[in-house]
């Protein structure tokens, strides 16, 4: 199955980015073969509703779930709704995201982590 | 649902807009003081972040409009998921995911494309509030002022329906929001002067060139009207000089004017000498506007 | 690392003037300028621009006037008036919804990505500033400001400083709402009018609605001492922290025209309250000097 991760670069050395509509990428990887792409995330630039839009376009890809450091609501509701599973809370570089949730060190997401407007400069 | 009409261009009487690029610089103090100072007047008070004429005018209110702006509804039995919903709504409002529509209101515009495009007419516009509209008077003088709910992200709709309540029978004031974004277009748009009320300080300076800039994109005659004239440098009386800007009317910072206003006062109450200032003020609009043709 | 926003509800009120002031006093900082409408904080800080970078945001509709036949669908279907008699746009009144654009039967209109900003990051002589400037009549929508929030954020964690400082927009919302997400408080200026506690009110509705902490200023107390007890006690009353009570000076407005803040003008009164309310500030955030 396809694992969406959010990323800061193209490769699986960069680190996972923790805003889910705004990060720069998404590497998408294939648990089937190992094999991995980078798409760039058209929505960073979106004047509004970019997680909306993100959640959109990862459910266009067939992705199942996504890993990230967080989901705020209105992605939160898109992702829902096309059943991809959500796990939040992952840092380090996107390999290590790769790895462990390979080894089913993290936990689906229950829901939205952030209010809306995160990623606006916040701890 | 109705939509403005801008017709109301064709009244007899001018509609005068007052704004300012910084805020703070004294704009509801002249919208206020210029149209107590006037007979058969109107006050609209656009600022519907902060709406304060109110607090000058001390009107009694008679009665209050909900203003609502149109968010889409999908009546999910004729819905079938085909998605055209998302790809014409340019705000990222629609999302449809494993066929279902999902629609965020918050950035909904309320342009109406979803609605008209839909194959199946699977989509209705339901009323979201938005702020409210309240309508009063203070002796002769009447007055409308919107407010937007805390919480609501767009000024232009509440300032449209407030504006739907033109008099054009009257000659009418607008207190407009300060800046230069979209709420200060939607309130100067279509009125036949601008006053641009500024001081005298590089902060003052600074935004008055922005303001007028957007004055002369939108091809409105203007004057500017400099507060606290005696605090701060020449270099805005420069500016207006080599810009060919008329200089309308110049108000020296008074401890007096601070604490009157301070207050909720008006200046013309306190101070009657300036009412004439304002009348004055009033006669040289009109000159610019006969003049203008 | 502390993220502060220095706001007021209602413009005017010495914002940016004590925003320039901590930029003075604190030690190891990034400021930042979230009133990208009217920005004004370069003009004490005399910023040396580094990096500028185009903000894009929305699109806007464009009419190919040689593909259009009149039909006048376009004018119909619009909500915003910005359809002009000559069948040309308005780009002034178009709020990008693009609704012309899918409607024209001629395929007549474009919608052209709009180039809504820039934004810059400087350095100054108190260190680096990153501003931002809306272009006019675009929708302030608050993503140019998240961006700001962001660069400085970044800048700030690179240079592993202790503060940032931010002057933020006035008014109550969506500029003003990405200004005040996730800081660790909102120092709100008010000045002791009935307008200003009016929208000093407003704006704490906004802060309450996101959870943060606020702390207050009272600036030129002296204009009307029954108001600012009135103030005094309001906010007493809601356990909210005055900081301090600023007089006002006509300094100031010389400290502004000559382009320094004022604790580089003058050792006068005000400049003494403001280094006395920048202590209180840091102790009560547990910044260590």
């Amino acid at each position: 199955m396809k694992v969406a991760i959010t990323s800061s670069g193209p490769t699986l050395q960069s680190n996972v980015d923790p805003r889910f509509g705004r990060c720069p990428y998404y590497i998408i990887y294939e648990t089937e073969d190992g094999s991995f792409k980078a798409v760039e995330n058209k929505s960073s630039l979106a004047a509004g509703g970019a997680g909306i839009q993100a959640g959109q376009n990862i459910s266009d890809m067939k992705v199942e779930a996504v890993v990230t450091g967080n989901v705020g609501p209105n992605a939160f509701r898109v992702l829902s709704a096309a059943s991809i599973k959500i796990y939040s809370g992952a840092t380090g570089s996107v390999k290590d995201a790769i790895d462990k949730f390979k080894n089913g060190e993290y936990k689906e997401t229950a829901g939205p982590d952030v209010e809306s407007h995160f990623g606006m400069g916040r701890k | 649902m109705e939509w403005v009409e801008s017709n109301y261009g064709e009244s007899e009487k001018l509609i005068i807009s007052v704004a300012s690029g910084k805020g703070g610089t004294g704009k509801t103090t002249i919208a206020v003081n210029l149209a107590l100072s006037l007979s058969d007047v109107q006050l609209l008070d656009c600022d519907v972040e902060e709406p304060n004429c109110h607090i000058f005018i001390k009107p009694v209110f008679e009665s209050s409009h909900t203003v609502f702006i149109p968010v889409p509804a999908v009546n999910q039995n004729k819905c079938d998921g085909c998605g055209r919903c998302e790809e014409v709504c340019l705000y990222n409002a629609i999302a449809v995911v494993n066929k279902k529509v999902i629609i965020f209101p918050e950035l909904c515009h309320g342009c109406g494309s979803c609605t008209y495009f839909c194959p199946h007419k699977a989509i209705e516009e339901e009323k979201k509030e938005i702020g409210v509209i309240e309508i009063g008077k203070n002796g002769e003088t009447q007055f409308v002022q919107g407010k937007l709910n805390a919480g609501m992200m767009m000024s232009p709709p509440v300032i449209r329906a407030v504006k739907k309540h033109i008099n054009k029978k009257k000659t009418v004031i607008i207190d407009a929001p300060p800046g230069t974004s979209c709420p200060v277009i939607t309130a100067i748009k279509d009125t036949d002067f601008v006053i641009l009320v500024t001081e005298p300080t590089p902060f003052g300076l600074n935004d008055l060139v922005l303001a007028a800039e957007v004055v002369r994109k939108m091809r409105l005659p203007f004057g500017v009207i400099i507060n606290r004239s005696d605090l701060g440098n020449k270099k805005t009386d420069e500016y207006c000089a080599r810009e060919n800007i008329s200089v309308l009317m110049k108000i020296p910072f008074s401890k007096k004017i601070a604490g009157i206003y301070s207050r909720g006062d008006l200046i013309i109450k306190a101070l009657p000498e300036y009412r004439k200032e304002f009348l004055e003020l009033f006669k040289k609009i009109e000159q610019v506007k006969i003049n203008r043709g | 690392m502390k993220q502060i926003v220095i706001i007021s509800g209602k413009g005017g009120t010495g914002k940016t003037v004590i925003t320039g002031a901590f930029a003075a006093l604190a030690r190891d900082k990034v400021m930042a300028d979230c009133d990208v409408d009217a920005a004004d904080l370069h003009l004490i800080l005399d910023p040396e621009i580094k990096e500028s970078h185009i903000f894009k945001s929305g699109v806007t509709a464009f009419m190919h006037r040689e593909l259009c036949e009149g039909c006048g669908v376009c004018k119909t279907v619009c909500r915003f008036d910005a359809v002009k008699k000559d069948f040309t746009i308005d780009p002034v009144s178009c709020e990008g919804c693009g609704f012309c654009s899918f409607a024209c039967p001629q395929n007549a209109i474009e919608m052209k990505t709009n180039i809504s900003g820039e934004l810059f990051i400087s350095d100054t002589r108190f260190g680096p500033l990153v501003h931002a400037k809306l272009c006019i009549a675009e929708e302030n929508s608050g993503k140019l400001v998240s961006l700001v929030r962001q660069k400085a954020k970044e800048i700030a964690e690179e240079k592993n400083c202790k503060w940032v400082i931010l002057d933020g927009s006035p008014g109550t919302g969506c500029p003003v709402i990405a200004s005040i997400t996730g800081v660790d408080c909102a120092v709100i200026v008010i000045e002791p009018t009935l307008s200003g506690l009016h929208d000093a009110k407003r704006v704490l509705d906004v802060t309450e609605h996101f959870k943060v902490p606020v702390k207050i200023i009272i600036n030129k107390y002296d204009l009307n001492f029954d108001m600012t007890e009135k103030i005094e006690n309001w906010f007493k009353d809601k356990n909210i922290t005055i900081l301090g009570k600023i007089i006002f000076d006509k300094e100031v407005v010389k400290s502004i025209v000559e382009g320094k803040t004022i604790i580089e003008y003058s050792n006068n009164q005000v400049a003494e309250t403001l280094r006395t309310i920048w202590r209180l500030l840091e102790q009560e955030l547990k910044v260590a000097d």
